[in-house]
This record gives C-alpha cells, structure tokens and sequence, in this order.
C-alpha cells in the first residue's frame, strides 16, 4: 500500500507555545487509523496542520504525493482531504442542503449518495443547519465533508458528546465509508468502537507519537501509560 | 404557513403590484407615476447588483455608485457621440442602441469591478469599506474635472437611446422595458443563490476559514461574486441615464452608494425581493415626504433606524419571517 498522506517532522506552534514536536505519520490508501491520547495532546493539531489550517514551523504534509506544506487549506481540501471538524461547525445559517451544495466537488459523491448513507439529511433539507440537533450536525458535517469527494477523511471527535443511538448511526456510516474502501484518519476516545474498527493506532504523548501499533498489539499496559487519566 | 411560501407569496404580489400600478396610471393617464415605478425597477435593479455583493457575500461595498456611474456615463457618452455623428475615439462610432449599450456597460463595470476587488478583496470589514469607497470617491472625482463630457455639469442625452420593437420616449415602454430587465436580474439572483456559487458564497460570509476547508477559495468566490454585482449595477446606471436622459457625477457620488445600501437594508438583506421593496421606500418617502418637507431624508433615517433595531430583515423580514437562506 502506497502512503496517501504523510506527516513529517511537524513542529506546530500556536504563538510561543509548540503543540507539535515532530509528529510524524502516514495513511495509506484505503487505511483506518485512529489518531488517540489524552487531551491536549496534539490530535486535532496535527488534523488542522494535515488539512493546512496551521501554519507549519519545520516539517512536511505530503499527501498524494505532492508536497502541499506551504498550500492554503482550500487547494488542500480540492486535492482530497477531507475535513469533518470537531465540534461539527456547520455553517448555521444556511440550509441542510445549502451546506451540502456549497462543498460539491465533481466525483462519486453527490447529494443522492450522501442522502442515502445519512437519511437524516434528505429529512431535514430545508432546514437551517442551526436548528438541528448535534447529532444531526455531526451527519450534516460528515455529508459535507464527502460532498467534497476526498480521498482522505479526517474525522475529529465525530461522536463526541453524542448520544448513544446517534453514535451507533454515525459509526455504522464510517464503518460503510471504510468498507468502501475510503482512506480514514480520525480523532476519538472509545477504545471499545476505535480497536474493531481501525486498521492501525497512533498515540500522541505530548506533541509527539509516543506509540503505533496494529489494534490487536494493543495491550493494557499502553492503555494506561498513555490513555487513562 | 412556512416563512418560504410566504416570502414567495410576497414576492408575488409586489411583482404584480409594481406592474399593476403603472398601468393603472397609464389607464389614468398619470405619465409621472410610470415614470416613478420606472425609476423604482431602475434602482431595484442596482441594487440586486450590490446584493450579491452584500446580500451574499457580506461584502458591504460603500463604493457600488462607480458602477452606476461608469454604465450611466456609457450610456449618456454612446448617445453623445451618436447624436453628434461623431466617433468616440479611433474611428468607433457612438450607438443609440441600449441592448449594445447596456452589454458595454456590463462589460466595462465588470472589468472595473474585476480591479476593485482585486485589490480591496485582500481587506476585510471598515477596510473594505474605505477602499471600495475610495475608488467610487476616484471615479466621481475624475468625471467631475472631464470637460470633454460636461465635467461637472454632466451630459444630457437628448434623444432617449432606442430599444428594438419599442419607442421608449413613451413613459410606458419605457416602464416595460426597465420592468422586464427587473425580473431578469431577480432571476439571475435567485438562480445564483441557488446555484453551489451562492451556497459558497454564502459560507464564505459566515466563516471564511470553515469555507476553505472544504475546498471553498474564499477569495476566488468573492472577487466572481463582485464582479457580477458590479456588472448589474453597472446596467442599471445606464438604464438610469436613459431614464433622466442626463448623467453627471452625482450617480458616482457616496451619497448614491450610501442609497443603495439604504435601499437593500430597508427591503431585507439578502432577501431576493428586498431591493425592490427598499427602492420602493426610498421613492415613495422622496416623492409624498419630499413634496411636504424638505427634510424628507430625516424621517426616512428614523423609519432606517428603525429597521435596523426592530427589523434586521427588513420590511421583507417583518412580513415573511426570518430568511431560510444564508
């Protein structure tokens, strides 16, 4: 397998403060790998600095073989990456569909896919992106993000704070997405939903990956040095 | 019913009501107020240019009157040259025909357009402002000192430019003509916002970093969107100079782009009707408030006030409720 995106090196800082101290890593083409660690420990950093949203000090973010270090992040997302932010950040006042149509990029992906991976959305076309619920914006993020025709999804704390049954819909459609054969790095806590589902795990210890593994290495040991509170 | 339906119903009746009262006074035999509903689509039309701009993009333009002014002064120099028999420059003669007049004043707001947003799109908020400002303040300044075309004193057109299938000098083909050029540009802004251009449009107004990261090039986006907000603007300068049958560097003035967000902020920002709403207000206090005081401009800020603190959508918004659109 060839590597999608590649991480090299990343030294991020935000003002004075470094968050990033040489995170390096790689995604292949059609891999899951699950980006985890405590909080504040880098991952949505490194998410933002993949999709080039922050500024880099030293290091390099190749992705599909091109060097995009120095790319704003709209030419980054046109070459395939995908981005399904934490904290779901629609834009409010447009409508569902508004907010699809606005990301449409020529591809697979169109708005009869999107509706029929997430029924949610067709329901709720309408509707101001405000008006729904979280769980509802988490979809609405996740179909914005593939209106876009990735190659790459990026998904930051996707089932955060969400309720059970809305996790379980939002999982089953990741899990579809991979099946699919879409390349996937993503951010979040569950070990319980992340171990079955990734193919790789990478674990950021204070700006830097502390451990990497296949999900079946992961022991208890790891889960204490660098996931328990 | 949903705010949608009857935001669409609204649109309804004030298209037939802006078509219906003309005739009426064409019935009666009221020349001058055919020539006020004239002057209400004209200025409609100029303001769903600064819509895009401002309704969609957010981009408050406070310098939309250099794209009035420049399609006016095509307008006005096109007849100049045409009724004198003489050639604008190298051999080019001057046209008395408003379809060719109005596609080189589209192209020529569009071009100017293109350079204004250019540099003042790199700016952002009272920046932006200034700047757009300051180009307008450029244009006004430079027709005022043009002797060649009546300088300060403008340029009359003395016979109004000509309209296949139509004799304009009648009040009444005149209206049709602005009326039809009316729904067309309405069409082209609801067909726009429709479209992934206005979703995008749209998005970048609400968060420009959010817009780009899904493939959204802010810039790019915005510089199309003022350009085709300019091009409109600039076609209704030059139906406007047709409709006085003068044009002078008041149309580029500040206080005329100050009228036309005036007019889009009365009517509802963003709203596909709103322009038409606003010019109507603006008209209608010129002319009933105008004829009793000649501080009519007073009462018109407070009823501005007013929208502002009580009806951020405007009279469009206090009817129909709260847009279902960015």
């Amino acid at each position: 397998m060839s590597a999608l995106l590649e991480l090299e090196d990343l030294q991020v800082f935000y003002g004075a403060s470094q968050a990033l101290f040489g995170v390096s890593l790689h995604v292949s083409e059609g891999e899951a790998v699950a980006l985890m660690g405590r909080n504040g420990m880098g991952k949505s950093t490194t998410i933002a600095t993949a999709c080039r949203m922050l500024p880099l000090r030293a290091g390099k973010v190749r992705f599909a073989g091109q060097d995009i270090s120095s790319w704003p992040s709209f030419r980054a997302a046109r070459l395939g990456l995908g981005l399904v932010p934490e904290g779901r950040r629609c834009f409010p006042n447009l409508t569902v569909r508004e907010n699809l149509i606005a990301a449409a990029r020529p591809g697979y992906w169109d708005m009869a896919r999107v509706h029929a991976l997430l029924p949610r959305l067709e329901e709720r076309e309408n509707q101001l992106a405000a008006t729904l619920s979280g769980g509802e914006q988490q979809m609405l993020a996740i179909g914005r993000a593939l209106m876009t025709n990735p190659r790459l999804l990026l998904l930051d704390e996707a089932t955060e704070g969400l309720a059970p049954v809305i996790r379980r819909e939002i999982w089953a459609a990741i899990t579809k997405l991979k099946a699919e054969g879409l390349s996937i790095l993503l951010v979040d806590k569950t070990l319980s939903e992340i171990l079955p589902f990734a193919d790789r795990c990478v674990i950021l210890e204070r700006g830097a990956v502390a451990w990497q593994g296949a999900p079946t290495e992961f022991t208890r040991e790891v889960e204490d040095a660098y996931l328990s509170v | 019913m949903d705010s949608t339906r009857k935001e669409w119903l609204l649109n309804a009746l004030i298209a037939v009501a802006l078509f219906v009262v003309p005739l009426w006074a064409l019935m009666a035999n009221e020349p001058f107020i055919i020539t006020l509903a004239t002057r209400i689509a004209i200025l409609a039309i100029a303001a769903v240019g600064l819509n895009i701009a401002l309704g969609l993009g957010g981009m408050v333009s406070f310098g939309h009157a250099l794209y009035l002014g420049l399609g006016g002064y095509v307008a006005g120099i096109a007849a100049h040259h045409a009724f004198n028999g003489t050639p604008i420059f190298a051999g080019i003669p001057g046209t008395n025909q408003m379809l060719i007049i109005w596609a080189i004043a589209m192209v020529l707001s569009g071009a100017l357009a293109a350079v204004v947003g250019a540099l003042s799109l790199r700016t952002s908020g009272i920046f932006f402002i200034m700047i757009t400002l300051a180009f307008a303040q450029m244009g006004f300044f430079f027709t005022l000192s043009w002797p060649a075309y009546g300088g300060e004193d403008g340029l009359p057109i003395f016979v109004r430019n000509q309209f296949p299938g139509m004799n304009t000098a009648r009040p009444w083909d005149l209206f049709l003509i602005a009326y039809g050029v009316l729904i067309f540009s309405l069409a082209v802004f609801a067909l726009l916002r429709a479209a992934r251009f206005g979703a995008a449009l749209m998005a970048i107004r609400q968060n420009p970093d959010r817009a780009a990261a899904i493939g959204i090039s802010p810039f790019g986006i915005k510089l199309v969107g003022f350009i085709l907000s300019g091009m409109i603007t600039g076609l209704a300068g030059a139906m406007m100079a047709d409709l006085t049958r003068f044009v002078s560097p008041a149309m580029m003035a500040w206080t005329m782009s100050g009228e036309l967000i005036v007019i889009i902020i009365l009517g509802g920002v963003g709203r596909l009707f709103g322009p038409v709403v606003g010019a109507a207000l603006l008209v209608g206090f010129e002319v009933f408030f105008g004829g009793l005081t000649e501080h009519w401009k007073l009462w018109l800020g407070l009823v501005l006030l007013g929208v502002v603190l009580f009806a951020r959508g405007g009279l469009i918004g206090l009817i129909a409720g709260r847009a279902q659109h960015g």
